[in-house]
């Protein structure tokens, strides 16, 4: 046999897992890790980054000089943070108002139905986002598929103005990211005991009662999931925020895409990078904690 | 006595408009009353459980009425229902401790707070669970959650408590031990139980009454004893305990016995029940434990015949003697080890074989 292959178990393990190992090192933590060292460089304005520490991108995130060069606060960033965080927000509480009906109605198929919903729950993946968002520019725009039946029966007499605003990218990121809450709330509900339902409704539980004491508890796991893995890339969104919210209304995710595609400050888009991961670490913390005490709590004998 | 329950006229048929719909339930009508402990025995698909399923509000009947307590209540919907069901698989809430599982009907029917904590208390209590209240479901054995399942459909006080196989997923053992705390149970609460199963030794120990059913419909309602002693037809003799079946025919009958031929030659003498007549195919049963064995010689009673041993199948406390009786005849009797452990009779062994006459039955064929 190969002398150089180790001999222990625990060798042959890490030999195994070295390909993972190598891929999420090169594709995840290395760029990962530029992105970092880039935030504390000087921006280069013709692209890039100067090979100089700096915490200017940091400090631009909270302060700008004034005409007299003394460092003021800024609120404008800040508040597109905020805006983020809304938007994000509504588009979870959106997608989860309507992928949970949806999600439950697929659970309730028979067996041989419901791998074909799902099938058609994933179609929209099928096309690029790019196209799909371009999309509801016709739906929503001035004179497009909603406006225009109205107008031409008179019921509105001006453009409802849907276009470019709040409403639109909450629209936008709540299409898009659907199926994304519809997939984990599915695999929970579909390992629900429907038997309990029926425990509960001859303790005198209604129809409503069944739900919230019973089923959305048992399948908190994949709305948690499903919440995440919206609320997560909503934060990062610049497709939707950009087509729909016309540019000027900017979210974390377009503000990031502007510094290095127009801005060319690389350094801030970089820290504004930075942030955006802080604040999705704290999230999967705090799924991690309540994942485990949940584990901890109903843990088997 | 009142009925807790009027079943009238229930039919129920799974899948009505299809190609293939399903008769669960033909036409059946009974009556239970208030605190007895009633069995609905059957095999798989008698429809046993969907009688109890329909009662529960689970199903919706295709026809006729259900009455509870004088109210009619086969429109109702499962939680409009004063009843309360005990699962096979006990479907306890994964999620909620075995407190708040207890206290999940009482917190429905919106019941005061320090009425909850004693009632639960005291549910807990009856069926020895008090100390487990903070568990989760998955943290008990197949006995405790099937405790607790008892506890949480005991505590809204439900007129009638539905028990769909309870014990089903228990060992032998804990079973046993079970019919015995059911049994207790429900004379301690006074509530009207009513009990599915399959097994008909469970059914025979803890019933005041048991409903037989085959094939959606009722095959006979009485007494345990009225059950194994005098079945009305050969599929309650068959499914309660074993029995011996002689097929034969009526040749001679006066008012207290039937004579019937068997075989080629072989003369039986039964219990007349009544309704028959000279020429009658008729089947004769016979339960195995009513056969005297002994060594030839040994009895000079002249109503024995005799035999041999045909095969020995040793089960312990007893071993179960399959007879060959000559003319085609075969029949199993039972016989108890001797002191020393040794089985009084090896295979061969000539018999004489001992019954008399009123242990014999007629069914009707």
């Amino acid at each position: 046999m190969s002398d150089w292959l180790p001999k222990s178990a625990a060798g042959k393990r890490w030999l195994g897992l070295a390909p993972s190992y190598l891929i999420i090192g090169i594709f995840m933590l290395v760029p990962m890790v530029i992105m970092g060292v880039f935030s504390f460089l000087e921006p280069n304005p013709y692209g890039g980054v100067k090979p100089e520490g700096s915490l200017a991108a940091y400090v631009k995130l909270f302060f700008e000089y004034d005409l007299e060069d003394n460092l003021v606060f800024n609120p404008g960033y800040i508040n597109i943070i905020f805006r983020s965080f809304q938007l994000s927000i509504g588009a979870t509480l959106m997608c989860l108002i309507f992928g949970f009906p949806v999600a439950y109605y697929i659970t309730l198929q028979p067996e041989s139905k419901r791998n074909f919903y799902i099938y058609l729950i994933t179609i929209p993946f099928w096309t690029n986002l790019l196209i799909r968002t371009f999309a509801w520019i016709i739906i929503l725009g001035r004179g497009g598929v909603i406006e225009a039946p109205l107008l031409a029966a008179g019921i509105i007499e001006d453009s409802l103005r849907m276009m470019y605003t709040d409403g639109a990218i909450a629209i936008g990121l709540t299409y898009s990211y659907l199926p994304l809450m519809v997939l984990p709330i599915y695999a929970s509900l579909e390992k629900l005991d429907f038997r309990l339902l029926e425990a509960a409704s001859d303790l005198y539980a209604n129809r409503f009662e069944i739900m919230t004491k019973v089923v959305i508890p048992l399948c908190k796991p994949g709305i948690i999931a499903g919440c995440l893995l919206v609320f997560i890339p909503c934060l990062g969104a610049f497709i939707a925020p950009n087509l729909l919210g016309g540019g000027k209304k900017l979210m974390l995710g377009s503000l990031v895409q502007f510094q290095f595609a127009s801005a060319r400050n690389w350094p801030f888009g970089a820290a504004l990078s930075m942030l955006l991961l802080a604040v999705v670490v704290i999230v999967l913390v705090f799924y991690a904690r309540s994942a485990k005490n949940r584990a901890a709590m109903e843990g088997g004998a | 006595m009142t009925s807790a329950i009027d079943v009238r006229g229930i039919t129920k048929i799974y899948n009505p408009n299809s190609n293939h719909p399903v008769k669960a339930l033909d036409n059946i009508s009974l009556t239970i009353n208030d605190n007895e402990f009633f069995t609905l025995l059957g095999p798989s698909g008698c429809g046993k459980t969907t009688l109890l399923r329909l009662i529960a509000g689970f199903e919706q009947v295709s026809g006729g009425e259900i009455m509870l307590f004088g109210d009619e209540i086969e429109n109702l919907e499962p939680n409009r229902r004063p009843v309360n069901t005990v699962f096979q698989h006990y479907a306890l809430f994964p999620h909620m401790t075995v407190a708040a599982n207890v206290a999940f009907g009482l917190e429905r029917l919106k019941k005061p707070k320090d009425e909850i904590e004693t009632t639960v208390n005291r549910v807990l209590t009856l069926v020895k669970m008090k100390h487990l209240g903070d568990r989760y479901p998955n943290q008990l054995s197949g006995g405790q959650q099937q405790r607790v399942a008892l506890a949480r459909a005991l505590a809204p006080s439900p007129k009638v408590l539905l028990l769909d196989e309870p014990l089903s997923a228990l060992d032998l053992k804990l079973r046993q031990a079970m019919r015995e705390e059911l049994k207790q149970l429900q004379k301690e609460t006074g509530i009207t139980f009513v009990f599915v199963t399959h097994d008909q030794e469970e059914a025979l120990a803890m019933s005041d009454r048991i409903a037989v059913m085959s094939d959606g419909e009722v095959q006979q309602i009485g007494r345990p004893t009225d059950i194994y002693e005098h079945p009305v037809n050969r599929f309650v003799a068959d499914f309660i305990g074993d029995t011996n079946f002689i097929d034969g025919e009526i040749v001679s009958l006066n008012d207290d016995l039937v004579s019937c031929r068997v075989g080629s030659h072989s003369m039986f003498e039964a219990e007349n029940s009544g309704g028959h007549k000279i020429g009658d195919k008729v089947t004769l049963f016979l339960r195995p434990e009513k056969i005297n064995l002994s060594a030839v010689g040994e009895t000079s009673s002249s109503d024995c015949r005799p035999g041999k041993v045909a095969n020995i199948v040793y089960l312990g406390n007893q071993a179960a003697y399959t007879l060959d009786m000559g003319d085609g005849i075969e029949m199993t009797a039972q016989a108890r080890p001797r002191e020393d452990g040794k089985l009084p009779f090896e295979l061969g062994d000539p018999l004489s074989i001992g019954f008399s006459a009123r242990a014999l039955r007629v069914l009707a064929q």
